[in-house]
């Protein structure tokens, strides 16, 4: 059992690290969760960002968050990725799928998956 | 909405939207009936706004949280033979307001969406809402799945529940939980 004193080493692991991370996280990856986003299959595809994150280690430069409509419901799910510095990318009609190839080459090499964003589709 | 957990998303966002510190999610399954209930404490809905919640075609900028949401959730439940009822509270100087979406469906109806991934659901809003709470209880006869994030804070100190690793231990833990439920 996922016992309440396993997620207390969880605690003591993470609290170091936390006051470390603080002020970095340079890179955001918005994810729209309204209605829309919803209904389209957004939850697969945060999830996928949120586990894809973690395992490729990048947790200490990417954070992934949410948001409402982003105003494009007819291409939902929708993923913006806001780099200081940089214009924004906006990747539309995403998938699971998808998100392993923005994952390995938008986020870890910084090359921006074009074939995926607003203006090509 | 291809699954009632999309729904569940769906309405627990609005809830977080409205100022909700806490968000109660409760299925109640008791041979074909199922009742789910989105109970919050955010800033609540006036008489008015509730009468037109359930219209698709009622929108307006300044009530972003109306539209297709409800809407779908009441042809979710009515294609069973179910019904959809919302109370709502408007907060006061010093009353929080409260508001609950009960949605009930007969499951064994041909055309019962199915419940699908709340486990997701769950995972999701803590994962998009460190800050807020969520109570999750998931009832069938004798067995129970439960998750309260304020037991989980308390464990957690300021440790935010959105970590990854706590985000996989809610997820294995409530596994853990269905794993005797579903027989």
């Amino acid at each position: 059992m996922k016992s309440l004193a396993e997620l207390k080493a969880i605690k003591d692991r993470m609290k170091d690290k936390v006051i470390l991370r603080e002020g970095s996280g340079d890179v955001r990856v918005v994810v729209g969760m309204a209605t829309c986003g919803i209904a389209a299959g957004a939850r697969p595809v945060l999830n996928a960002f949120v586990e894809g994150v973690t395992a490729a280690k990048l947790t200490d430069k990417v954070t992934v968050s949410q948001t409402g409509c982003i105003g494009l419901c007819q291409l939902e799910p929708i993923v913006e990725v806001h780099e200081a510095g940089k214009e924004k990318v906006t990747y539309v009609k995403m998938t699971p799928e998808k998100v392993e190839t923005v994952i390995e080459k938008h986020l870890k090499n910084g090359k921006v998956v074009t074939e995926f964003t607003v203006a090509d589709v | 909405m291809k699954e009632l957990s999309l729904n569940i998303l769906d309405i627990a966002e609005n809830s977080v939207k409205a100022g909700a510190s806490l968000t109660e999610i409760i299925l109640n399954e008791e041979s074909d009936t199922l009742t789910m209930t989105v109970r919050d404490n955010g800033s609540g809905m006036s008489e008015e706004t509730l009468r037109s919640v359930t219209d698709p075609f009622y929108t307006t900028r300044t009530t972003r949280k109306v539209g297709l949401g409800i809407p779908l959730l009441k042809l979710a439940c009515e294609q069973t033979g179910g019904t959809l009822t919302i109370t709502s509270r408007l907060m006061t100087a010093s009353l929080p307001g409260e508001t609950t979406v009960t949605a009930i469906f007969n499951t064994a109806h041909i055309d019962a969406t199915p419940l699908g991934d709340v486990i997701s659901t769950v995972v999701t809003l803590i994962q998009g809402h460190p800050n807020r709470d969520f109570y999750f209880l998931h009832k069938k006869g004798s067995h129970t799945v439960e998750l309260d994030t304020r037991a989980l804070r308390e464990v957690l100190e300021d440790v935010p529940l959105s970590t990854p690793d706590v985000l996989v231990w809610v997820r294995e833990n409530l596994e853990e939980q269905y794993k005797e439920f579903i027989i």
